[in-house]
């Protein structure tokens, strides 16, 4: 149940690279990130690879595999053609640092920015009540486990540099959406989702809801609602006089 | 070393799971300037593996249940051995750890009434851990993540402490280190050091545990003069993968048997029922119809026996893989299929849904699962005192998995989350209080050059073997022979083989240079893995019973003269130096509630 695979392995640095062939043994029931290991203990030992928990749980072995945004610890081998060359990239969306290994520090930023939740006061026995079904939105969007995948798919910025001040990607904006429908929580983010997160600016493809390795909607149950919302709240035509009239009266 | 980058705080907490996070956010609220250093990215640290849940006794599903129950649930796990003092501080205050992560964001599941739910996990005597489905580890870490980058806590990432700086009274004053990215080298300047590493599965083949798990905070601390405690101990979980190979060791969540899931033999019999200890026997279901009835009605059955605390488990699975009574791939089958419906397991199992999916194509709805033991959790670590987290070096402290004490021989279940959040605060509080009362040394300026010099050792030499071949033949020797069943005859070959490895990490050989280089990183982790290797190795052997997570075929079952011993590792500059010391005396009013029940 052993086979020789070719793989394609981008290698180099911020200054540039290209794609190096090797040819590595695969056993039965392998992933991706178990030939990257194989290599590194056989003919590379300095490839640079992210991993931690390798179960699908961490979020740190993302990488294009054939050109798509992937987990390489839940990209199992017999998916492909045993004389299929697999070819193994570092995400796009990112400043290249070694090898596979990018800089994500974008998405770190963009968490920071976000105003932090606000939780309203316990009741007098110092609990906090709420029903499943209340809690069950938030949820799901807390299952993330920010590999980022959808920050590297997502077309406003995968190809557009320059959108990335004004355009937080689809984890945080599902963060946003995921603390608007919190229970608990008590700050208004709306605001903060269209004029620092570029809310307007996802045209809801659902590229990131496909290459959600948790398979969370991000599209359908976060962005779209979270739209939603944002108009709701905007174009609400006393909301939007009340506002209009402040904005004057302050400038 | 003047082109060394250097900084400086009052507390320099090192790792980034849910003991660092919550030491760092806890000294941060106490006013000191307080940074994390964690190996891999924020987010990503081993906790986030953890499934089950936080064992909290809130009583939100079991009124009946207090404190002192829970107390005295983690003691008979431990077989007694724990730190007394610890496991009540950590029993009293685990409610409002919890309660505190809701008012960071996290959202537990449920009950009818609203509070947060509570379930079944192996050893405790109410459905008693705070849970969100299966993934309960990784809503603490990104709570506490949020937490401490809301609080703008400083947090340096992918950067790797090689050696802790003392000054020349022994005090602590600082951590040496290099950034995985850069290969540069810096220096953090602080009074107080929190340890918060983790633990050292690493060191075996099969594992539960992420590379991050190499001992490394364990290895420090000898090295700057601290002790270990309980070495011996060593957790292997009764369930893990065991297909395919390459996910052999991945964990398969205890919460499958607290919600009906069964373990059975190649015959189809659910074998637990012969491995009953005496010890347990009073407590534990005798027929499969009391076990099956316990689920709903626990006040009139006894538990299943698959929820014995893990080390009787993992041994029971031992024997009947080793009586050939296994499944296929070498383990037993653990069943929640033919016994819960399909809704419900998806629901209240979704990430093991999704893991045996995607990593072996295996339905959990409708097949049974293969699962064998899994090198899990160290009970040993750190010595430090109960109420501050303090190691014997003035100004190092250790929380969460890296201390010990608190777990005894074995840990229960649901009890590592909330043991992080406990001590976790606990240090962050001392560590602040120590570093205010007190002056910062100056960094030594000799020991940081050596520290470089060291580190860079190993680009020096040539034609030497990779370092991944000695760490591969350090797990097959921890696993082959310091594993779930022990004899000296063995243990005293694991520690010939580790003195051979020892000389063969001094003649390895690094190739590349020094920015993101795995291989490099992995020569700098070896020597941990090693020390704490023999750290294990050493205190196995010399514990002549069976107690917990340390089993020796040669000196079968407890032994009065153990049951009041601890184990204590010491660093003597070459080689690991034992000691025996009494176990703290648990005061009268504590162990009454052993004598209420018994």
């Amino acid at each position: 149940m052993t086979h020789e695979a070719a793989f394609r392995v981008w290698r180099g640095d911020a200054s540039g690279g290209q794609l190096q062939d090797f040819t590595v043994t695969v056993n039965e029931g392998e992933v991706v990130l178990d030939i990257l290991h194989r290599l590194q203990a056989t003919q590379t030992p300095d490839l640079a690879v992210r991993w931690n928990c390798k179960a699908g749980k961490c979020g740190s072995c993302s990488a294009e595999i054939n050109g798509r945004p992937r987990l390489m610890c839940l990209t199992r081998m017999g998916t492909f053609a045993p004389d299929e060359v697999v070819t193994i990239t570092p995400l796009r969306a990112f400043p290249v640092i070694r090898d596979l290994v990018t800089d994500v520090s974008f998405n770190y930023e963009k968490a920071a920015a976000i105003p932090p939740f606000t939780p309203q006061a316990r009741e007098a026995d110092g609990s906090h009540r709420m029903q499943q079904i209340d809690v069950e939105r938030s949820q799901e969007f807390r299952k993330c486990i920010e590999c980022f995948l959808c920050q590297d798919v997502c077309h406003v910025v995968r190809d557009h540099e320059d959108n990335k001040p004004a355009f937080s990607g689809p984890r945080f904006l599902m963060r946003l959406a995921e603390l608007d429908m919190h229970p608990l929580d008590t700050v208004d983010r709306k605001a903060f989702a269209v004029e620092e997160g570029g809310l307007g600016m996802c045209n809801i493809t659902k590229c990131c809801t496909e290459v959600c390795p948790e398979g969370i909607h991000i599209t359908d149950n976060a962005l779209i609602p979270m739209k939603e919302r944002v108009v709701d709240r905007r174009y609400v035509p006393t909301t939007w006089l009340g506002r209009t009239i402040r904005r004057r009266g302050s400038s | 070393m003047t082109e060394l980058e250097r900084h400086d705080y009052d507390v320099v907490v090192i790792g980034a799971g849910g003991a660092g996070l919550r030491a760092a956010i806890e000294a941060h609220e106490q006013g000191a300037r307080t940074a994390v250093v964690c190996k891999s990215l924020l987010g990503k640290a081993h906790t986030v593996m953890a499934e089950g849940g936080i064992a909290a006794a809130m009583g939100n599903v079991y009124p009946e249940d207090g404190w002192k129950v829970h107390f005295r649930d983690t003691m008979r796990g431990g077989k007694m051995l724990n730190h007394w003092r610890m496991a009540q501080l950590h029993a009293q205050e685990a409610p409002d750890r919890v309660r505190e992560l809701e008012d960071w964001g996290a959202l537990f599941d449920r009950t009818p009434d609203g509070l947060i739910s509570q379930r079944d996990f192996g050893g405790h005597r109410y459905a008693r851990l705070a849970h969100v489905g299966d993934r309960t580890g990784l809503e603490l870490l990104r709570t506490l993540q949020q937490r401490a980058v809301a609080l703008g806590i400083d947090v340096y990432m992918e950067c790797t402490v090689t050696r802790l700086l003392t000054a020349d009274d022994g005090r602590i004053c600082g951590a040496f280190g290099y950034w995985r990215e850069s290969g540069r080298f810096l220096a953090l300047q602080a009074p107080s050091v929190v340890l918060a590493t983790g633990g050292i599965g690493k060191s075996y083949k099969v594992t539960s545990n992420s590379w991050e798990y190499t001992g490394d905070g364990h290895s420090l601390a000898l090295q700057a003069g601290a002790t270990l405690v309980n070495m011996e101990f060593v957790q292997f979980h009764p369930t893990g993968m065991v297909w395919p190979p390459s996910v052999r060791g991945i964990l398969v969540t205890e919460s499958v048997r607290g919600d009906g899931g069964v373990l059975k033999n190649s015959a189809g019999n659910r074998f637990m029922f012969d491995y009953i200890p005496d010890y347990f026997r009073k407590e534990t279901a005798e027929t499969e119809e009391e076990a099956d009835r316990w689920y709903v009605d626990k006040k009139n059955n006894r538990r299943p026996p698959e929820l014995l605390p893990r080390d009787e488990v993992a041994r029971a699975i031992n024997s009947e893989v080793k009586a050939g009574r296994g499944s296929p791939h070498g383990g037993v089958f653990l069943d929640i299929a033919s016994r819960r419906d399909a809704d419900y397991i998806r629901k209240r199992l979704p990430s093991m849904y999704h893991q045996f999916k995607e990593l072996a194509e295996v339905d959990i709805t409708a097949e049974a699962m293969e699962v064998g033991p899994t090198c899990h959790y160290v009970m040993g670590g750190v010595e430090v005192d109960p109420e501050t987290a303090a190691a014997v070096v003035p100004g190092l402290f250790a929380a969460g998995e890296v201390a010990g004490g608190m777990h005894g021989s074995n840990r229960l279940g649901g009890n590592s989350l909330s043991d992080l959040l406990v001590f976790g605060r606990r240090a962050g509080t001392a560590a602040a209080a120590y570093a205010k009362a007190t002056t910062v040394a100056a960094l030594p300026e000799t020991a940081l050059t050596e520290a470089a010099t060291a580190a860079l050792a190993p680009f020096a030499r040539e034609g030497g073997e990779n370092p991944y071949t000695i760490q591969h033949d350090l797990q097959e020797a921890m696993n082959e022979l310091v594993g779930i069943i022990r004899t000296a005859a063995e243990i005293e070959q694991a520690l010939a083989r580790i003195e051979e490895l020892k000389l063969r990490v001094q003649a390895l050989t690094v190739e590349g240079h020094r920015q993101y280089n795995p291989g490099w990183h992995l020569a700098l982790d070896l020597p941990h893995m090693l020390r704490v290797s023999e750290c294990i190795a050493r205190a196995a052997l010399e514990r002549q019973e069976s107690r917990g997570g340390h089993t020796r075929e040669d000196f079968p079952g407890p032994q009065d003269e153990w049951a009041a011993l601890n184990v204590i590792c010491r660093y003597d500059g070459d080689g690991v130096a034992l000691s025996r010391q009494p176990l703290p005396v648990m005061p009268p009013d504590l162990a009454e509630i052993f004598e209420e029940t018994a």
